[in-house]
């Protein structure tokens, strides 16, 4: 089996237990994707699989076949931050940095979702039309734990890229 | 993790076939089983993907909706005729979980997800019935704050975990089931089951036995339904008590009302007393009351879940109340 | 004496009784902060600018390596067994189906484990910060329901977690104390801290609560916490010729070093422990069994190891925050002027450690009170040693000391800010010492101001917004401003045609606070060279001097180390500059940095860049190491940092949901050096203070000492939609005895945030909440 990483195709593993989270770190030594928890309840290991985000650590590396992930080190143009990543800096979305990729991937398959109109457990209609308000965004990126409390600054960058005006630019 | 063989089925009669051995389980989006296997409480020999599978929602002849097993979470949810024929269906998978696990887990695999009970999950330390049979209960002495207070027994006091699936009761969905001995249907208030002596069984599903589809019937007034959660914290964390509900006036008075509970016993409760009690009767703080006092009569509550009688009357007194005058979608 | 052993003897005590009877009556110039810091003079140049973290794009990026993301050839993962009981002996092992499982390397329990030396339990020297006093898979004795008795290395993480599935462990137990009851019926211990008494009576407090007018007298509770870093604990390890390489995760580098080094029988020299980035730490990453284990294995295995403890692990082997049972009695006159003011607290430790949670230690400081008793005590059960966790004894200590005054100020009938002004002390009330700056009514006035406290309902229960209870509170948060010995920096000027850069070396931590990026930005101030000339090393073991990123201390030690090192450097270049230069003849003394030189203090006409100085010197470069000055400034006045915390809750008047919809934080901790990171770190403090007060326990079952939420989905802290918008703001008063007027501020954001937000729950529902967290079934 294969996928491709990062559009680099890359062979998965022989023992089906390989989660894609330790494919990506031990294998691939693509170790911006985090391990937290492995058990699904912090999003350090978020990445986007086809564009949509999900948790690598519960993620069977073997179930991924012909897929396409892309991980912190796959986003934006080479040699150049996305526009995400800038924000932040900026912004200070961050402070020991361990959480930050899997919110970075976090936030922008959450752009996608808004995007198309998926709606949250804190819109007040089910309607199509997602105002991404700072409520909005901070129930969708729920899934995203950061201990060190940088809540304030991952909001913000969100909130200064990924603009209703703006959501349909921001993608990897 | 024990080792396994893993195989992706290509379609429903070949994962029956992949399915029959002894040791083996079917793999969804991977989200509870995964975890259950790193912790060893599940220790198949053997992965039958199924995600392949039907991933498809699809009107049907009476007007409901077929709901492939493989269809994620999300996918349910945003589904136009979910948000506008069955809001309490998208809002309780809204309200669960997370933005990712919501894209990976499918809806076969969210019914049979098993309890959060933390001794379930100490394999090395705790005795559980659910776990190993006849081994004893650490939680019924222990911590018990999102234990049940219906239908428990002696052996388990676990609750089940789904949103989706106290939606699910509350629509009286069906469950389309896919054996060796061929195919078959289940009202899904009957797939799950009380604990009674065998904690160890969650669900009526027989070994090998694949859930291939949930069916939808048409309920005119499902599209005034709703779903509330409450929790210990204010998003991405399992239900202390929910409630699922559906009203239909009658004048000034309830014609018809489906109700269920989560967070109160090991299936989602559908609250057959308090809809007798509701039916005809004028909406009222003291009807609501006076319901669920009914279903609750016989709730017998833990050391540290007390509060869940009166928390589950008044949340499903509040959701009423909001139905009855419209103000929720 | 050399310094090491002068702050050893410091720290132990032998010479702190002297040292504080001589400190108060030497002049103040001999006193380090007795002269203000030139830096604090300097107001236009990069301190008090927002600077975003050097380490930004590392991090943004996921390039930053941290301590599992080293690699070695050859090496094998570990993955760890737990005991099951909480004391007792090991009687059997069955490692047969381990040892036969596909990939492993070893099977290493206390029975072939190397012999290793016991580890020295945090603060037995100042070296030492081992978890216990216990040997580590030594022999067969259970001393907590959690312990780490196997390691097993495999070749990939997925066979070593399943062969550890498959040992067997038979157990002969004893008898063991797990319950709070149980261990109060065993004895209850005068607490001690760094080898004090946690006692202070001043006055006889009891007799003036008997007679006062008003009293409020009352019980509070807090449950364990964890840390819960991010990144779980983990490490790296390698033995090359006969050295000790050890990629962790650490807040404590060099004494980590030390103290692994003392275990293995090695010299500092022959152990190197680097910790680049640490992600997330609070006061948890410090050295605990498994590094131990992980370079005992590799020692036997005779290969390199990845020891990455899984989150349950954490839990097992990491431990928190003890639990703890407050009283306050407060006795105050009808016009609210404290009269008798008693705080006294139980907390529980193990056998083998020494930490109970010092609950008074914000009391002795906080207010204006004739008759003061204080007293921590300390009973001990069989559970995993517990440590300590952001603003250990503040965090807990403000909650019940602040809850308490707000209950005051309701049976007063007063404004509870302005009953904490009312009591605002002239000198510490405990030491008599005078404070080196206090500006906590400036914080009080205007965050009361920029939050709208006026606008507070005066009644409790009586403001309502559909569903939700609205009501506002505040409290007082305080930490104080440390500074430990043994502190060094190195500085090194190197020359490149005409451009010189600085680098600066300190054995210190970073975890997130963003100390890379205020260090070069000192260093840049005290050099007079641009930020982009500053390259900072730090978290690595080889660097000398040993600086620990805790007790909010690291900022300061730093800062002294640079400025002694700084001053050597000068002197240095003085002679460098011989006769030839237009600085010939100067002290260090009379000269200062100035544009990327050295000038004359009042004639800036003399002046000389260091590239020119080096170069006539025919140099390329020049390196000082030296050491920061004693810490005796912590003799000589009472050093704290204070906060008004504002918090507005909503409390749902159907479920009992608590939500924070608005929160202030009023600093006065010195001078803030880089508001961007300085806000983050305040928020941050503040939320783990919301976590508490709120959601967060660790939920310890008292029959058979085993954590049961061993998990980030059944241990709360908070997610996003649990956080508001926090603002943050601060008096930027310098404290004229800290180098450069600053303060750690690490920790004191947590502190007061509980007993705001329990203050504003009695005001939104007029229930008062005791016993934390405030969960919803405490407020149906």
């Amino acid at each position: 089996m294969s996928f491709i990483v990062n559009g680099n195709a890359v062979t998965g593993p022989a023992d089906p237990r390989v989660s894609l989270l330790d494919h990506l770190r031990e294998t691939l030594h693509l170790t911006g994707t985090k391990k937290g928890c492995n058990q699904g309840a912090c999003g350090a290991c978020t990445v986007l699989v086809d564009g949509e985000r999900i948790l690598s650590c519960l993620a069977l590396a073997v179930q991924y076949d012909g897929r396409q992930i892309t991980t912190i080190e796959g986003l934006g143009e080479a040699g150049t931050l996305h526009p995400l990543q800038t924000a932040f800096i900026e912004y200070d979305g961050f402070q020991c940095g361990y959480c930050t990729p899997g919110q970075i991937c976090s936030a922008i398959g959450m752009a996608a979702e808004a995007r198309r109109g998926v709606p949250s457990n804190v819109s007040a209609n089910l309607s199509d039309n997602v105002t991404l308000t700072r409520e909005e965004v901070q129930e969708r990126m729920s899934g995203n734990l950061c201990r060190c409390g940088a809540h304030n600054g991952i909001i913000d960058a969100i909130q200064a890229t990924i603009t209703s005006e703006r959501v349909t630019e921001v993608t990897a | 993790m024990t080792p396994f063989s893993y195989t992706r089925a290509e379609d429903v009669s070949d994962a029956v076939r992949l399915g029959a051995g002894d040791a083996t389980a079917f793999l969804g989006g991977g989200t509870n089983l995964v975890d259950l296997m790193r912790e060893t409480v599940a220790q198949p020999d053997r992965l039958v993907d199924v995600t392949g599978l039907s991933n498809a929602i699809a009107e049907t002849a009476d007007g409901g909706l077929l709901i492939g097993a493989a269809v994620r979470n999300t996918a349910l949810a945003e589904h136009q005729a979910v948000r506008t024929r069955y809001p309490v269906l998208s809002r309780a998978i809204l309200a669960g979980a997370s933005g990712q696990i919501r894209n990976m887990a499918t809806v076969g695999g969210n019914l049979l997800q098993r309890t959060r009970c933390t001794y379930f999950y100490d394999t090395d330390g705790s005795r559980c019935n659910k776990r190993t049979p006849g081994t004893g209960c650490d939680a019924r002495e222990g911590f018990s704050r999102i234990h049940a207070i219906l239908g428990a027994s002696d052996a388990c006091v676990a609750t089940h975990p789904s949103d989706m699936c106290v939606a699910l009761t509350m629509l009286e969905a069906t469950v389309h089931i896919e054996g060796r001995d061929g195919a078959r249907t289940l009202a899904f208030g009957d797939l799950h089951r009380l604990p009674g002596d065998r904690p160890d069984l969650d669900t009526v599903l027989s070994p090998g036995e694949l859930i291939t589809a949930i069916a939808l019937p048409p309920l005119r007034f499902a599209a005034r339904s709703t779903y509330r959660k409450v929790r210990d914290r204010a998003s991405y964390a399992f239900a202390l008590i929910s409630v699922a509900a559906a009203v239909e006036m009658d004048g000034d008075r309830i014609g018809d009302v489906r109700i269920a509970f989560g967070g109160v016993a090991h299936k989602p409760w559908r609250a057959t007393k308090v809809e007798a009690a509701l039916r005809g009767a004028s909406p009222t703080e003291a009807a609501f009351r006076a319901a669920a006092a009914a279903e609750f009569a016989d709730a017998r509550s833990l050391r540290d879940n007390a509060f869940k009688p009166e928390l589950a009357t008044r949340t499903l007194a509040a959701v009423l109340a909001d139905l009855v005058k419209g103000e929720v979608a | 004496m050399s310094i090491v052993e002068t702050a050893k003897q410091a720290v132990q005590g032998v010479m702190q009784g002297a040292m504080e009877k001589l400190v108060p009556l030497a002049p103040d110039s001999w006193i380090p902060g007795g002269r203000p810091d030139p830096l604090i003079a300097r107001k236009h140049g990069l301190i008090g600018t927002p600077i975003s973290r050097l380490d930004g794009a590392l991090k943004v990026k996921g390039e930053a390596t941290f301590a599992a993301e080293f690699r070695f050839d050859e090496m094998a993962y570990a993955a760890l067994a737990y005991a099951t009981i909480p004391r007792g002996r090991i009687a059997a092992v069955d490692s047969a189906a381990a040892e036969g499982a596909p990939g492993v390397v070893l099977v290493m329990t206390h029975r072939n484990a190397p012999r290793m030396n016991k580890p020295g339990v945090f603060g037995s020297s100042p070296t030492a910060v081992g978890p216990a006093d216990l040997p580590i898979l030594q022999d067969d004795r259970i001393h907590w329901n959690g312990q780490p008795i196997a390691c097993v290395l495999a070749k990939t993480q997925d066979q070593a977690d399943h062969a550890a599935s498959l040992l067997r462990f038979t157990y002969d137990e004893e008898p063991s104390t797990t319950s709070l009851e149980g261990a109060k019926a065993n004895g209850i211990e005068q607490g001690l801290f760094m080898g004090q008494p946690l006692l202070n009576e001043i006055g006889d407090a009891k007799a003036a609560l008997a007679t006062a007018p008003h009293v409020v007298d009352q019980v509070y509770r807090t449950p364990r916490h964890n840390h819960n870093p991010i990144e779980p604990h983990a490490a790296t390890i390698a033995w090359v010729d006969g050295e000790l390489v050890i990629h962790d995760a650490s807040q404590m580098v060099t004494a980590q070093a030390q103290t692994i080094g003392e275990v293995f029988d090695l010299d500092l020299a022959q152990v190197r422990l680097t910790s680049p980035y640490v992600g997330g730490g609070f006061g948890s990453k410090g050295l605990w069994d498994h590094q131990i284990i992980g370079a005992a294995a590799a020692k036997l295995a005779q290969r390199p190891v990845r020891i990455a403890l899984s989150r349950e692990g954490v839990y097992r082997v990491v431990g928190g925050r003890s639990l703890t049972e407050q009283r306050v009695a407060i006795g105050a006159t009808a016009d609210g002027d404290f009269d008798a003011l008693i705080h006294t607290g139980l907390s529980v430790m193990t056998p083998h450690n020494n930490m109970p949670e010092p609950v008074i230690l914000g009391t002795r400081a906080a207010y204006a009170c004739p008759n003061i008793t204080l007293q921590v005590e300390v009973a001990r059960m069989n559970m995993l040693a517990n440590t300590f966790m952001r603003a250990p004894g503040e965090a807990v200590g403000t909650f019940a000391l602040e809850c308490s005054i707000d209950e005051l100020a309701v049976d007063l009938g007063m404004d509870p800010v302005e009953l904490r002004i009312r009591n605002e002390p002239d000198k510490d009330p405990t030491s008599g010492l005078a404070f080196s700056s206090r500006h906590i009514v400036e914080a009080w006035r205007s965050g009361a101001e920029q939050f709208g406290w006026a606008d507070r309902p005066a009644v409790a229960g009586e403001r309502r917004d559909g569903e939700w209870q609205v009501g506002m509170g505040c409290a007082t948060g305080t930490y104080p401003y440390y500074r430990m010995p043994g502190a060094q920096a190195r500085i090194t000027l190197t020359r490149e045609g005409d451009t010189v850069r600085a680098k600066i070396e300190v054995a210190a931590a970073e975890m997130g606070m963003g100390t890379s990026t205020t260090t070069a930005i000192v260093a840049a101030e005290r050099l007079a060279l641009p930020m982009e000339c500053i390259e900072i090393g730090y978290g690595d073991s080889s660097i000398p001097g040993a600086i620990m990123a805790g007790g909010s201390q690291q900022t300061a030690a730093i800062g002294a180390a640079v400025i002694a090192a700084q001053n050597a450097l000068v002197a240095e270049l003085l002679k460098l500059a011989g006769n030839d230069s237009p600085l010939a003849g100067l002290s260090a003394d009379e000269v200062d940095s100035k544009d990327g030189g050295l000038a004359k203090r009042d004639d800036l006409t003399r002046r000389e860049s260091y590239a020119s100085i080096l170069t006539r010197a025919q140099r390329d470069s020049i390196t000082v190491t030296e050491a920061a000055s004693q810490p005796l400034e912590l003799m000589r006045w009472s050093m704290h940092s204070h906060s008004a915390i504002f918090c507005e809750v909503r409390v749902n008047a159907i479920t009992g949901e608590t939500r924070v919809s608005r929160i202030l934080g009023s600093f006065d901790c010195g001078r803030i050096l880089n508001p961007k990171t300085a806000k983050s770190q305040f928020r941050g403090g503040i939320i783990m203070g919301l976590g508490m007060a709120l959601m967060e326990e660790t939920q310890f079952d008292e029959r058979s000492g085993r954590i049961m939420n061993p998990s980030l989905a059944e241990y709360h802290i908070p997610v996003h939609l649990d956080v508001p918008e926090i603002d943050v703001i601060w008096t930027d008063i310098a404290d004229p005895h800290t180098p450069m007027g600053a303060h750690g501020i690490g920790e004191i954001g947590i502190t007061g945030v509980a007993a705001a937000v329990a203050n504003a729950v009695y005001n939104a529902t007029g229930k008062r909440v005791r016993d934390l967290p405030i969960t919803l079934d405490k407020l149906m």
